[in-house]
């Protein structure tokens, strides 16, 4: 953008500012129109009191807010522990095979990613109800198992929620893998020989360069797969049954069954803020100097 | 600051009394699959490289040069063979075991950590105490020159600064050799003559044992005590600089070091340590014979003369004493300190020759002249019977 100013002997130094910002405008009225604008108008209704009967008026009822938290603060809390947990799956998983796939993959690196991928070109619904298949009771995990009378009296899998956190694990590790692998192919092959040619043993060499190389992969990994999983209710709905219940699912309950526009933007708002909160701090205690190690690279 | 000499860590001498070879390669073989194919990268090295030498590897890419470094530095294990540090086999030793350090052709320095933590990698490593790791990366830094960067990025410095760091990350550890692969190939040309320079005064300072890797010959006639001349898995020649470029065992050699011209011609008559060859119809050339090489009166021989040996004039050199070719002069070229005459010989080879440009800004010939090309028969080198 710094060429931008110059080049006005030229005549065409006007056209020639205004080109990023010409670049820009599709995708910022894009996001305006159906981000922004929303987002104002959801602000505005989180705020208001009524009924779909006798229609919303604006009130400033700020109480939307502290009544969606005091009645739904445990839905919160457990969808940042299920987002945290999950995403701590994605990442033990993630890991070694985005490492195997960068520095063992060869010639075939983007078979193997295309591979892992694969599953993704399924829609999430219908991934998700596959899972609810496997898990059932009687399926083909369980069923032989308790044939066997492996299983004690009772247990099931299904409507639990480790049943949750394993379908979001399952459901977001790309975004996991992706941004791993991404910083993982990064790293010159040179470097970790020359830390081997330095006394570093094999675990040495990937602490001490590896793994920190490759953190901010992880770290833009962690925020990718966190957001959508906390928010996600998919996988709540399909495989948690009632008693594990996300904030996700709270919100479209109150948005579409209860008509509670208001309450259901309140708690989306509150939910945002938490994340965007969460995020922040995240990005302040760890991310952002490796982040920034890493572009200047 | 004197940085100490090592030689007492080296001691380990063999039972006549003589130090063993620094690096010792036995018949090492290294071949890869690659595609389902096997590629033969070296095969069946045996080199001895001494105590304190500057030793390079000379080669075009893909001649086994660096294979041949990595199997030292224990990146990969031979198929066959053995390779010995200080009369110890260390052939099935991992790289983080061995007593060499390497200096990356990308220098590889480790991008998240400063120029200390990279010098002090090695030392850390090996569970150097705090205060002894701070004098001798200090030390390291001084010899490189590069006192007062310590808290640098290796993205915050030069390309010829981080070549200096890397070349200290290395030396820190006191390796018993010193592993350079084409270390100066990412430098301009200025700064690579400065760090040839350079090189050469740090070898010299800390006495170690450098091997180093390049395609470039001069950078290695200039550095080493002795070249490996490497082509397709072999080394062609081993010699000293001069050796290697006076005397070109192979053609291969002849042509891969500095301009050669290269001639054939039927001898005419052998004496006791030289033949005489007809070139042309009033040609004639005298090669000393090295032993080893027979040639019978009527064969054909093959031999090189270089450029800058030979002179150029419009008669007939006088007496039978210096070798004689007739030609015409189809190109010249002004280059500064030299002029470079090319000249169409009768038998239609063309030879090249250097004449300093010393005394006259003048041409001695111009293009379509009838010329004579004269040399003392010492330069000429007799390669073997031509094919």
């Amino acid at each position: 953008m710094r060429r931008a100013g110059r080049g006005d002997e030229d005549g065409h130094g006007e056209a020639r500012s205004l080109t990023p910002y010409l670049l820009v405008l599709p995708s910022g009225l894009w996001l305006l129109a159906f981000l922004a604008v929303p987002l104002v108008l959801m602000a505005s209704l989180s705020l208001q009191t009524g009924n779909l009967v006798d229609g919303f008026q604006q009130t400033f009822h700020w109480q939307n807010y502290t009544d969606g938290l005091g009645t739904y603060g445990d839905k919160f809390v457990r969808s940042l522990w299920y987002g945290l947990l999950a995403t701590a799956a994605c990442a033990a998983l993630a890991y070694p095979a985005a490492y195997w796939i960068a520095f063992h993959g060869g010639r075939a690196k983007s078979t193997y990613l295309f591979l892992l991928l694969l599953p993704y070109f399924v829609s999430f619904v219908l991934r998700t109800i596959s899972w609810k298949l496997v898990l059932t009771d009687n399926g083909p995990v369980l069923g032989p198992l308790r044939d066997h009378g492996l299983l004690p009296d009772g247990f099931h899998v299904l409507d639990t929620g480790f049943a949750v956190v394993s379908g979001l694990t399952y459901g977001f590790l790309p975004f996991m893998v992706l941004p791993i692998y991404v910083a993982l192919e990064r790293i010159d092959p040179r470097v970790v020989e020359a830390a081997r040619d330095l006394y570093a043993g094999r675990v040495r060499a990937f602490a001490r360069i590896v793994l920190p190389l490759s953190l901010p992969g992880v770290l833009a990994g962690v925020v990718m797969t966190f957001v959508p999983v906390a928010a996600d209710y998919v996988n709540a709905e399909v495989l948690g049954g009632p008693r594990n219940t996300m904030i996700g699912n709270v919100i479209q309950a109150e948005y579409f069954d209860n008509s509670a526009y208001p309450l259901a933007s309140a708690l989306s708002f509150t939910l945002m803020a938490m994340l965007l909160l969460g995020v922040f701090a995240y990005a302040r205690a760890l991310g952002a100097g490796s982040a920034l190690e890493a572009a200047r690279r | 600051m004197t940085v100490t000499r090592h030689s007492e860590v080296r001691a380990d001498a063999a039972p006549d009394g003589s130090a063993p070879p620094a690096i010792e390669l036995v018949g090492v073989r290294k071949t890869y699959r690659a595609r389902g194919a096997d590629v033969t990268a070296v095969r069946g090295l045996d080199l001895a490289i001494a105590q304190g030498e500057f030793f390079s590897l000379l080669g075009p890419s893909g001649c086994g040069k660096t294979t041949t470094m990595r199997l030292v530095a224990g990146f990969e294990a031979p198929t066959a063979g053995a390779i010995r540090l200080q009369g110890r086999d260390v052939t099935g030793v991992p790289a983080d075991r061995r007593d060499v350090n390497m200096v990356f052709q990308s220098y590889a320095l480790f991008p998240h950590m400063n120029v200390f933590e990279n010098v002090a990698f090695g030392p850390r490593r090996r569970g150097a105490a705090r205060r002894e790791i701070a004098d001798r990366v200090g030390a390291m830094l001084e010899l490189v020159d590069l006192t007062g960067r310590e808290r640098r990025r290796p993205a915050e410095l030069s390309g010829g600064q981080q070549q200096r760091v890397a070349l200290a990350r290395a030396l820190v550890n006191r390796p018993r050799a010193l592993l350079l692969d084409e270390p100066l190939g990412a430098l301009d040309l200025k700064l690579r003559q400065a760090m040839q320079v350079e090189l050469k005064r740090i070898q010299r300072e800390v006495g170690v044992t450098f091997v180093h890797v390049t395609h470039d010959q001069g950078e290695a006639l200039t550095m080493s005590d002795r070249i490996a001349v490497m082509n397709e898995g072999r080394i062609e020649q081993l010699g000293t600089p001069r050796e290697v470029y006076e005397h070109p065992a192979t053609r291969f050699t002849a042509g891969f070091i500095g301009t050669s011209n290269l001639l054939s011609g039927e001898v005419a008559e052998v004496t006791a340590d030289r033949a005489v060859l007809r070139y042309g119809p009033a040609g004639r050339i005298s090669v000393p014979l090295r032993s080893g090489l027979t040639v019978a009166a009527g064969e054909r021989l093959e031999l090189t003369v270089r450029p800058e040996k030979i002179g150029i004039g419009p008669d007939a050199p006088d007496g039978d004493a210096l070798c004689r070719v007739r030609g015409t002069v189809t190109e010249v070229v002004y280059q500064g300190t030299s002029t470079s005459y090319s000249v169409a010989t009768a038998t239609g080879a063309d030879v090249v020759a250097f004449l300093q440009n010393a005394t006259s800004a003048d041409e001695i010939a111009v293009r379509g002249d009838a010329v004579w090309l004269s040399w003392d028969p010492r330069h000429s080198y007799a390669i073997g019977a031509a094919t």
